[in-house]
């Protein structure tokens, strides 16, 4: 029988509410183990160069010190996508950025293994270093790494969904904007950390503050070339992530193998400094955008080209390729479509995933050509946008299967809220209001690790004590990831979360999630502990209906009751209902698991992109520009997101506001920026300010005024209807502010972060009479492979490329021969 | 090779002795030697503010402050802050209002915001956000932080009577009733 809901949809605490305000939630630093040894790296003070000689005989001679370790005992490289296992724990012979690890110090404490890190001597023999895509374009030789699609290009891609110049070119208007979006990383407030132990049976244990626990294991169980049962993952809470705790990192890998060797615990704690090199953040991303679009302001096709500066590893590079050209066409009709995508390495921190995972740089420039196109035009840009909204229960020209889609509600709620109709263009000047939209995946719809095994995973115990335990592979990140495990289970069988014990991102204790990325937690989570927990209530319902002699559909679960819903008198208490079920069926243990939908991209690189549904976003941000100086504050947001259906507001709400904060960063300050040291210092190419008073972020004296609206209609895909929130939110916002810069000014700065000095530039660019622009000039000369032809679905297209040599079947096995990591 | 000092502290109203490095950071002293790992830290360079205590109820960077010179003051941290088996009212209202997601802040943010209440019961949106204008957050944007700290400084007027009658110990003065009406934004 069915019950209003109880817990799902209300505003409530989360879980771990009470261990985070009390100081109690143990991250990865908080861990002290008897006996244990604290690890330090040494790391490269070269960009790019061999490492021809490494002498660490004095430091391990420093009193205290236990061990040394450099890149001889780390032969096995890993890496987070099969296709590119690129790196080791230290660097074996050669570094490829300035911080790159090159020994590890492991000592009776951190002074103490920092004084021996500066006793070991290294002879590098410096190679050409490369400092933009440019440099790595221009020059193959020397190659970063020894694999890639040639030269220094790691991956370049093309794709074509119908006939797309000639839609372009027959369109009665083209647009064509050239764009720039800098990196950035992911500055989460705690620094990666992690202790390596043996158990007292020998096996290995790692507490670390990752993301990706199950993708640690693997990559730990090949590294060090152990069985992976040997092996347990604890992902601690992490003290925030965004992306920037997903791969496998140098770190771990080397604890790990100094806790085997010594047979202690070991700890790291990067500092500061160290976090910038890990990065992993935002690619800096140079496009093209050609758009042909028709009078009324439809589009005819669409052409993107870009370009990755990819840093020194793969990292998720291929994926991160991929997603910036893959969304573009979920938010709004395309009906042709091309896509381009080049990914260098250059000697600098890996880029890799942060909160909107490529595509941000994708979005930024596409929600700005339409504010230009609707400039053009003379349509107002939110008409516009309404005009062209993709529709519901649909596929995309590069067969991207649309589930619920409440852009347009979306749109129509800020445009309302915001006052948009009376402030666009008609504000006065140096006050402006821009508008943007955005769509994210809610997970990811295929593994990094193809097979056909479940992406999530959750067990549920219930015994006598009434109490339930729910155990799941998934990590705390502070996205509330506990909770919603424990509110879906909570709903379900009529208790508090409370009443849960939920365990979670421990390999040996839980089953696999795949981790805390892709924003796919909450769906895929969330619909495996449904499942289990749906599961459980049969068991008891069938019970339960037995002792109260009624019809297990009369039964109902709530309160921590189990009762006739026609009497709700007649019952009995949640705790009765489990023995009566543990008596009738013995131990009571389900078990839920949730694998994605199969996709209908079936071409070569239609695997990034897929999702069982979006998220979207519609913001409009209020901007006020000095026209003498260009500063520019930002006093309020106006913001609607459709996220299907909010588990707990409270959280959804905190995770809408993060993003545009995090995305208001992006926006106006952070950078991520490189400089060479001058030829007296070596001419390194170095982080312009790896610290977290000159990597500048917003404070609470930066934030707006930020008007929430949440967009509601369940998505069947999702546990309860529920969507993504923890990235989407973030993507429109860098467009709205360079558009509301317009309206303020009438400047264009097609280009992130928007800094006073850009407006300024383009200000003073506009007085002399000459295009009132700043951003990049042109999109290099590339050499693009031919594209894979695949005809849309409108156009009779099956997914399939018309082009494409046959590829390797996917399968099972594949999983477990990774799983297993050994390959002598 | 660094010497040993002995430090004796009053920390979290307990007296506090240990023999601890005399370079060390407050802030190493408090989860080195004392076990009290509710204290954070994100750059040990005083640039987030994550790991911020009240020293002699003023809120400092523990990172930047040695232990040897804290010998014989009072310190208070995140632990400290609940008296009685009761959270204090910002622990509370941190937990209800999402303030709080991956926690990591939290600490410093709510010792920090403390010192304010406890100067100010009552403060403006704007003083709040002055308040904690050294307190990096990656997460929630701060808006429900600002929120919670005006829910707990209006739990505390409503819970006035019994705060005052059973005052607590870290508690200085002010807390209590006020005759201005705190302005709703």
């Amino acid at each position: 029988m069915t019950r209003p809901n109880s817990v799902i949809g209300r505003a409530r605490r989360r879980v771990d509410g009470r261990a985070k305000v009390t100081g109690q939630t143990r991250y990865a630093d908080d861990i002290f183990l008897p006996r244990m040894l604290h690890c330090r790296l040494l790391r490269s003070t070269e960009p790019h160069a061999l490492i021809k000689r490494i002498d660490v005989s004095k430091a391990q001679a420093h009193p205290g010190v236990h061990l040394v370790l450099t890149g001889e005992s780390f032969p096995i490289p890993y890496g987070i996508l099969p296709v590119s296992h690129d790196e080791h724990a230290l660097c074996p012979d050669k570094v490829r950025f300035v911080g790159d690890p090159v020994a590890a110090v492991v000592a009776i404490d951190e002074a103490t293994a920092a004084d021996a890190v500066d006793l070991i001597q290294v002879e590098y023999e410096p190679l050409r270093t490369y400092a933009t895509p440019a440099e790595s374009l221009a020059f193959p030789e020397p190659r970063i790494h020894d694999y890639g699609d040639e030269g220094n290009i790691h991956k370049i891609v093309a794709l074509q969904f119908g006939d797309v110049d000639t839609a372009i070119d027959g369109a009665d208007h083209v647009f064509d904007d050239v764009f720039f979006f800098e990196g950035n990383t992911h500055l989460p407030i705690e620094q990666h950390a992690c202790v390596a132990a043996k158990d007292p049976e020998g096996k290995l244990v790692v507490y670390s503050s990752t993301q990706t626990p199950h993708y640690l294991h693997r990559a730990l169980a090949k590294a060090l070339a152990m069985p992976a049962a040997h092996i347990r993952v604890i992902a601690t809470p992490n003290g925030g992530g965004f992306g920037g705790k997903s791969d496998p990192f140098n770190h771990e890998v080397a604890v790990a193998k100094a806790a085997l060797i010594l047979d202690r615990p070991v700890k790291i704690c990067l500092t500061r400094e160290e976090v910038f090199y890990c990065h992993r953040g935002r690619h800096p991303v140079l496009m093209r955008i050609r758009t042909g679009v028709t009078n009324d302001g439809r589009i005819a096709g669409m052409d993107l080209r870009t370009l990755l500066d990819g840093g020194a590893y793969g990292s998720y590079g291929v994926a991160s390729t991929f997603y910036t050209g893959a969304l573009q066409t979920v938010t709004y009709q395309i009906p042709k479509y091309r896509f381009r995508g080049c990914r260098v390495f250059t000697n600098k921190p890996p880029c890799g995933p942060k909160r909107g995972h490529g595509t941000p740089q994708g979005r930024f420039g596409q929600e700005v050509q339409l504010d230009k196109i609707a400039e053009k035009l003379k349509i107002d840009p939110a008409d516009l946008r309404l005009n062209i909204v993709a529709p519901p229960n649909s596929l995309t020209a590069n067969f991207l299967r649309v589930g619920t889609i409440g852009l347009a509600e979306c749109i129509r709620k800020v445009v309302a809220r915001s006052d948009w109709k009376n402030k666009f263009r008609k504000l006065p000047h140096g006050r402006g209001v821009g508008l943007a939209c955005s769509s994210y995946l809610t997970g990811a719809g295929l593994p990094i690790n193809w097979n056909d095994l479940p992406q999530s995973g959750v067990q549920l115990k219930l015994d006598r004590s009434g109490g339930v335990t729910a155990f799941s592979g998934a990590t705390e990140i502070g996205q509330g990831s506990d909770d919603v495990l424990a509110s879906c289970v909570a709903e379900i069988l009529g208790i508090d979360t409370f009443d849960i014990r939920v365990v979670t991102g421990d390999t040996d204790l839980t089953p696999v999630d795949l981790g805390s990325y892709s924003s796919r937690v909450t769906l895929m989570m969330g619909n495996a502990a449904v499942q289990a927990a749906e599961r459980a209530r049969e068991l008891l319902a069938d019970a339960v209906s037995k002792k109260l002699a009624i019809p297990k559909d009369r039964v109902v679960f709530a309160d921590r009751r189990v009762f006739d819903g026609e009497q709700p008198a007649n019952g009995v208490t949640f705790q009765e209902a489990v023995c009566l079920a543990e008596a009738m069926f013995g131990t009571i243990g389900t078990t839920g698991s949730y694998t994605a939908p199969k996709t209908a991209a079936k071409f070569k690189g239609g695997g990034v992109g897929p999702s069982p549904t979006y998220s979207y976003t519609a913001a409009v941000v209020e901007v006020e520009v000095d026209p003498d100086t260009g500063w520019i504050v930002v006093p309020r947001v106006w913001i609607a997101h459709d996220i299907g259906r909010a588990l707990n507001p409270t959280l959804v709400r905190g995770q809408v506001e993060g993003g545009v904060y995090m995305g208001l960063g992006e926006a106006l300050m952070e950078e991520q920026a490189f400089r060479r040291l001058p030829a007296k210092l070596s001419r390194a190419l170095v982080h312009k300010f790896p610290s977290m008073l000159e990597y500048k972020s917003p404070t609470s004296l930066d934030m707006p005024e930020i008007f929430t609206d949440l967009v509601e209609h369940p998505d069947p895909a999702g546990p309860f209807g529920a969507k993504e929130v923890g990235q989407g939110p973030l993507l429109p916002m860098m467009p709205a502010v360079a558009n509301a810069v317009y309206d303020a000014v009438g400047v264009r700065v097609d280009e992130i972060p928007v800094t006073p000095e850009k407006i300024l530039k383009a200000l003073t660019a506009k007085a002399a009479g000459k295009p009132a622009r700043t951003g990049p000039a042109a999109f290099p000369d590339i050499k693009w492979p031919e594209a894979l032809l695949v005809t849309p679905p409108w156009e009779g297209g099956d997914g399939r490329a018309s082009n494409e040599p046959p590829r390797k079947k996917r399968t099972a096995e594949a999983g477990i021969e990774a799983n297993a990591g050994v390959r002598r | 090779m660094t010497m040993k000092v002995h430090l004796t502290m009053r920390v979290n109203g307990e007296r506090a002795e240990t023999l601890a490095d005399s370079a060390k950071t407050l802030l190493e002293v408090l989860r080195e030697d004392l076990q009290l790992t509710g204290t954070k830290h994100g750059c040990e360079l005083g640039e987030c503010g994550a790991c911020a205590v009240l020293l002699d109820g003023e809120p400092v960077l523990s990172c930047l402050v040695l232990g040897v010179e804290c010998d014989g003051r009072d310190v208070t941290t995140v632990e400290g802050l609940a008296t009685g088996g009761q959270l204090h009212p910002l622990q509370e209202a941190f937990a209800d209002h999402g303030a709080a997601q991956c926690g990591y802040c939290t600490p410093g943010i709510l010792v920090t915001a403390k010192a304010l209440l406890d100067k100010e019961p009552h403060p403006s949106r704007e003083r709040i956000a002055e308040a904690l204008s050294g307190n990096l957050c990656r997460c929630t944007g701060y808006l429900q932080i600002f929120e919670a700290v005006e829910a707990a400084a209006l739990s505390d007027r409503r819970e006035a009577g019994s705060v005052a009658s059973a005052p607590s110990a870290t508690n200085s003065a002010g807390v209590g009733p006020r005759a201005t009406e705190r302005k709703m934004t």
